[in-house]
């Protein structure tokens, strides 16, 4: 028996060799590590991880099941709160959540509540074992818009209580941001991905793909032509930021969306794919949070050297500590309080560099963080073939301009109850990334099953037909 | 699933293809496009829709041949199916928010070029059907390489065919005419719609400014995902930056920085990438520019 206030250590795949590779980072526990990290927790009767987790899963009860060796019992409480607890054991910000608020954490280590999960699930997906079956069907017709985090939660919830659940996926793959998002060395496609999607389907839930909602068929036809009682919209986050400043529409400056669609969705990243990726050499990307480290450690890969260039300090780098530490154990350099001010472009129209300014940080501004302020007269230039901009995203206008009154915000997100995820229009909910603007996949299916909540008791009363 | 009903070339290395796409026949109007892909791990193609047919659940696709998606699409043939359609992209056009009254009031000219021909059709089919009539100037470099000259005549009020090296109809660049019908044979146009090569818009944009005729233009910059989510499709359109796949593909052509979207279209196009994507049978092409040689 190890350190009973440090957490089992996770074997994970050299950094060396994994800067080279697109194979996942980290192995997970075996069984016996899972039952020697699951004898951590202390089974807390008011246990605190349960209220930090967006899903409420049962956490002290999945680990009590894992310690008394039963791993399919404990698969099935986990998925009676989850539909993918493969995913969710691997991305997870569980620092700022279960583990966050986990008792042990207070002297010691957390139980690494995110590892166990991912041990449960792998065991339960290598062994065969599919959620738990539907009730009876109630002969009802629910879409959902996109098979992202948020959509296939709610539609995973929605087939168990018996409704007849459609997908529409505008991409030519389910699985939304899993998918085009995070990279495979991260969240492997083929063997989790692909898998936990295939468990939502197992419920009855129905998959088309190739379906813009807004273009191919609109919201209101799929309700008054197509059958359907209500809609939720998981439709995330939209389209990408850019700075504004000059060059930016240089060749060789890309959004991270982009980056990464062609790397993931599109393999790229594999030699024999038809979509191309830039080869670059020097690549600077933009931005501190979980999709900027994924554009970078993915630029790393295909052979570059990368900085991220970052405007405040460590501390506030939005992304999860797990991936800041794998990418600076890969190489990645961070130029830390830094901004970009203008990119430098040859006479040939490509990026030869870019010029930053140092930052320093002042007062704290709205978001609570230290304003970083310009230090006048630092600029220097970075030297790159190469710009990756991961500022975040603004709404995609498909669905909002092409629904009747669906109410939005001022930034044009969708309003919606954040119980019930109900929009200003009836029979239509939504939630995920689509309503709150970037944030995480546990959030968008925590936002999924408070949908589906809602879409349940609007079609189980009055409401519907 | 999107099978293919008819498949022929049309002309050398230009082919046409009806495919079996319900949701996006119903759906579509002239100015949109589609993204198909041919296989598993197919790239992602943009293609201008060139017809539509509701109640047979079908639109046409016509595209030239540039690489190696493109020649394996031309592979395909009727019973064959792709492995995704997805549509319809892009805003519809303009002109298609205007009612038929309105139009009438407005003598409008196309200009086609080269496998631009393709989406101009539609809209020329669209607005017949509203009982308005336009003129159309086509354009290719030789007569081998045009195409739809008999379904545009049947659409179409005036009729112009002209190619560069004067081998069929009137002789020249379609610029000249322009310059022709406007300056020597007394036409006058209210507006111009210009698809083809970006090198000819560019150049269709820089004369319709001097002859001050508001003019449209469809650009066919490169894109993955077509919906927004990828800003590769960016373009600088009155200064400002505009997204090709959701706030096009038709843009204000005398606004457009052509000189910025053409440079973008090379971005996989190096020396180097060249001979990468050779090597493993890659393909850059995004969309019948008609202008590139692969």
């Amino acid at each position: 028996m190890g350190d009973v206030l440090k957490k089992v250590p996770v074997r994970e795949q050299d950094a060396k060799v994994r800067a080279a590779n697109f194979e996942e980072v980290c192995y997970g526990y075996n069984a016996e590590e899972a039952l020697e990290e699951a004898q951590r927790c202390i089974g807390c009767r008011n246990a605190q991880c349960v209220k930090g987790c967006p899903v409420a899963i049962d956490i002290p009860g999945f680990i009590g099941k894992v310690k008394q060796n039963d791993i399919e019992g404990a698969y099935q409480i986990i998925s009676a709160s989850s539909a993918l607890p493969a995913v969710c054991g691997r991305v997870c910000p569980q620092e700022s959540q279960c583990e966050g608020k986990c008792i042990r954490g207070i002297k010691g280590e957390p139980v690494s509540i995110g590892k166990l999960e991912r041990f449960v699930a792998d065991w339960a997906r290598e062994a065969g074992i599919k959620p738990e079956g539907t009730a009876e069907k109630k002969g009802k017709k629910v879409a959902v818009i996109g098979s992202g985090p948020a959509g296939l939660t709610c539609a995973g919830d929605l087939a168990k209580l018996g409704y007849d659940v459609t997908i529409f996926e505008a991409l030519h793959e389910p699985g939304g941001v899993l998918v085009y998002g995070i990279p495979e060395f991260r969240l492997p496609k083929e063997a989790v991905v692909q898998k936990e999607i295939e468990n939502v389907k197992a419920l009855g839930v129905k998959i088309e793909t190739n379906v813009i909602i807004g273009k191919s068929v609109t919201i209101d036809q799929l309700l008054s032509e197509e059958g359907f009682s209500a809609v939720f919209i998981g439709s995330g986050a939209g389209l990408p930021k850019f700075m504004g400043i000059p060059g930016e529409n240089a060749n060789g400056v890309f959004s991270a969306n982009e980056y990464l669609t062609r790397s993931n969705l599109m393999k790229a990243f594999r030699q024999d794919a038809p979509t191309p990726i830039m080869k670059s050499s020097k690549v600077a990307v933009v931005g501190g949070g979980n999709v900027a480290m994924d554009a970078a450690r993915t630029a790393l890969r295909l052979g570059a050297e990368v900085h991220i260039v970052y405007r405040r300090s460590e501390e506030e780098l939005p992304a999860r500590v797990e991936e800041v530490h794998h990418a600076k154990e890969e190489g990645i350099i961070f130029d830390l309080l830094t901004n970009p001010v203008e990119i430098l472009v040859d006479d040939k129209g490509w990026v030869k560099g870019m010029t930053c300014i140092r930052m320093e940080l002042g007062e704290p501004d709205a978001s609570g963080r230290r304003r970083p302020v310009a230090v006048p007269g630092s600029e220097f230039t970075l030297e790159l073939d190469t710009v990756i901009m991961a500022l975040g995203t603004s709404p995609n206008p498909l669905i909002s301009s092409t629904t009747e009154g669906l109410e939005v915000n001022k930034w044009k997100c969708i309003v919606a109850d954040e119980q019930n995820g109900q929009t200003s229009k009836e029979g239509v909910y939504a939630g995920g990334d689509a309503v709150t603007g970037a944030a995480t996949v546990i959030l968008a299916m925590g936002a999924g099953r408070a949908g589906a909540r809602g879409i349940d008791e609007y079609l189980s009363g009055h409401g519907g037909n | 699933m999107y099978q293919i009903l008819q498949a022929r070339e049309l002309t050398n290395n230009i082919y046409l293809m009806d495919v079996q796409a319900p949701r996006i026949a119903a759906s579509c109007l002239p100015g949109q496009f589609v993204i198909v892909r041919t296989g598993e791990d197919g790239e992602r193609i943009p293609l201008t829709i060139c017809d539509y047919d509701a109640g047979k659940g079908t639109i046409t696709i016509v595209f030239q041949v540039v690489g190696a998606s493109t020649y394996y699409m031309k592979a395909l043939k009727a019973g064959d199916s792709f492995h995704d359609v997805v549509g319809p992209l892009g805003c519809a056009s303009d002109l298609t928010k205007e009612s038929a009254d309105e139009l009438k009031k407005k003598r409008i000219l196309f200009v086609a070029g080269g496998v631009g021909t393709a989406p101009v059709y539609p809209q020329v089919k669209w607005l017949k059907e509203q009982g308005v009539t336009a003129d159309v100037i086509m354009g290719a470099k030789t007569k081998d390489l045009l195409i739809l000259e008999k379904e545009m005549e049947a659409v179409a009020g005036n009729l112009y065919v002209t190619t560069d090296d004067g081998s069929y109809g009137r002789s020249g660049m379609v610029t000249k005419t322009i310059q022709d019908l406007v300056c020597s044979e007394g036409k006058q146009y209210d507006v111009c719609i210009a698809i083809g090569p970006m090198i000819m818009m560019k150049f269709v944009c820089k004369m319709t400014k001097e002859l001050n005729i508001p003019t449209v233009v469809s650009l066919n910059p490169i894109m993955v995902d077509g919906t927004g989510m990828c800003g590769a499709c960016r373009v600088t359109v009155g200064g400002k930056v505009k997204f090709a796949c959701v706030d096009g593909p038709e843009f204000d052509g005398h606004q457009v920085n052509f000189d910025e979207a053409m440079q973008r279209q090379l971005m996989y196009k190096t020396q180097e990438g060249r001979a990468f994507l050779a090597a493993q049978e890659g393909d850059t092409h995004h969309g019948g520019c008609g202008n590139c040689e692969g």
